[in-house]
């Protein structure tokens, strides 16, 4: 009898993980194991950090809510090492009319168009610019916003 | 207060349980967060979505989520005048590219899903081996060097929100983004939302927005029927939404 408590003790011991248990039924390593895992996305913050002219120019139009990385993806290898890896050079065709293209179920108040009447393909962004979308002043929404501070 | 066996079978039991809680305390891979100071939710204001899929692809890009499966979707309801209680919904690759104009009458709205992280979580208990559980700050998680890959918790999802990952043939489901709020990041979603129609809250948090929140809007949970202790909370959700 005490030989197999002695055997089941010691198989026990050696089959289950040093951490089952530590926080309930399962391995407690395992929440450190999920947290370390690396971002890719950096978050709106760490862009507004270098992309200062780009903010100042956000906070003129409505896009002031819209997060960087809504339209620019995932960008914390970027951020990490902005000479190294360049964000891709974006499709506005497609881009804007995920939101903006009309759809019954999206909200009555929320801007939208039916692109194929409102631009026939045209690129989205040879009219507007994207961080300030309303077309305001013709010459001045022609400048670039995209370079960060160096 | 005399402690006699009697008493001391019943203490013994408690402070056990009370030392467990002291215990959980930080994880390894976060030392500046303490699990037992949060409680994890989400909040959906369903009147904001505009069915962009940007959360859709941000959780691909985030999670590397195999293609054709998904954490979070995006589900667009049609609720005809005459149907209230049969809706037709459809989800066209999880909404990841937005959804195809639609001219069809009655009532249209979007609706993001993903794993309620239930407190009272029914993929938990059927797991056979320990492989998913609750975090000590309401996070459902899965081990996915533990799971077996039974897919006992893929059917006990009352959401559907669980999936057997292709390449590793483990379960795989939501995680809230463990990875970036206990960095003290928001989730991927939240993150990209356009309209700020998803945010990440701490119930635990007392200067959480969401409290504020839950006390001046009309909130609900899906399918609150299955006593799960759901933690997404929608605002504005129709009556027609299962």
């Amino acid at each position: 009898m005490v030989i197999a408590l002695v055997v089941f003790v010691g198989l026990r011991a050696a089959v289950v993980p040093k951490t089952f248990g530590q926080y309930g039924h399962y391995r407690g390593a395992a929440i450190a194991e999920i947290a370390a895992r690396p971002i890719a996305y950096a978050g709106h913050e760490v862009c507004e950090g270098c992309h200062t002219d780009v903010v100042d120019q956000k906070k003129l139009g409505r896009h002031v809510v819209v997060p960087c990385e809504a339209c620019h993806g995932a960008q914390a290898k970027h951020a990490d090492d902005p000479a190294a890896v360049k964000p891709p050079k974006l499709d506005t065709a497609v881009l804007c009319a995920r939101c903006h293209e009309a759809n019954t179920a999206k909200p009555k108040n929320f801007p939208q168009v039916v692109t194929a009447d409102h631009s026939s393909g045209i690129a989205c962004d040879t009219c507007h610019r994207p961080h300030r979308p309303k077309i305001e002043d013709a010459a001045d929404n022609k400048k670039p916003t995209t370079e960060a501070k160096k | 207060m005399d402690v006699n066996r009697r008493r001391l079978l019943v203490l013994l039991p408690a402070a056990a349980v009370a030392w467990k809680f002291v215990l959980a305390g930080t994880p390894e891979g976060a030392p500046n967060f303490k699990l037992t100071e949060h409680w994890w939710a989400m909040l959906i204001d369903l009147p904001k979505c505009i069915g962009c899929g940007s959360c859709v692809r941000a959780c691909s890009a985030e999670n590397d989520v195999p293609d054709g499966y998904f954490r979070t979707w995006v589900e667009r309801y049609h609720v005809a005048d005459w149907k209230i209680e049969r809706p037709d919904v459809e989800s066209p690759d999880g909404g990841k590219e937005s959804f195809p104009p639609s001219d069809i009458g009655g009532k249209n709205f979007f609706v993001p899903k993903l794993c309620n992280h239930c407190a009272d979580s029914p993929c938990t208990q059927v797991c056979p081996v320990g492989a998913t559980f609750v975090t000590p700050d309401g996070v459902v998680l899965v081990d996915k060097t533990y799971c077996l890959g039974c897919r006992y918790c893929v059917q006990a999802c009352p959401y559907g929100c669980r999936f057997i990952n292709p390449k590793t043939n483990t379960a795989e489901k939501c995680s809230l983004c463990y990875h970036r709020i206990t960095k003290g990041l928001t989730t991927a979603c939240c993150e990209v939302c356009p309209t700020g129609a998803r945010q990440l809250a701490d119930l635990k948090n007392p200067k959480d927005p969401i409290h504020e929140y839950l006390k001046t809007h009309t909130v609900q949970v899906l399918k609150p029927h299955m006593a799960t202790g759901a933690k997404v909370f929608y605002n504005g959700m129709d009556g027609s939404v299962r």
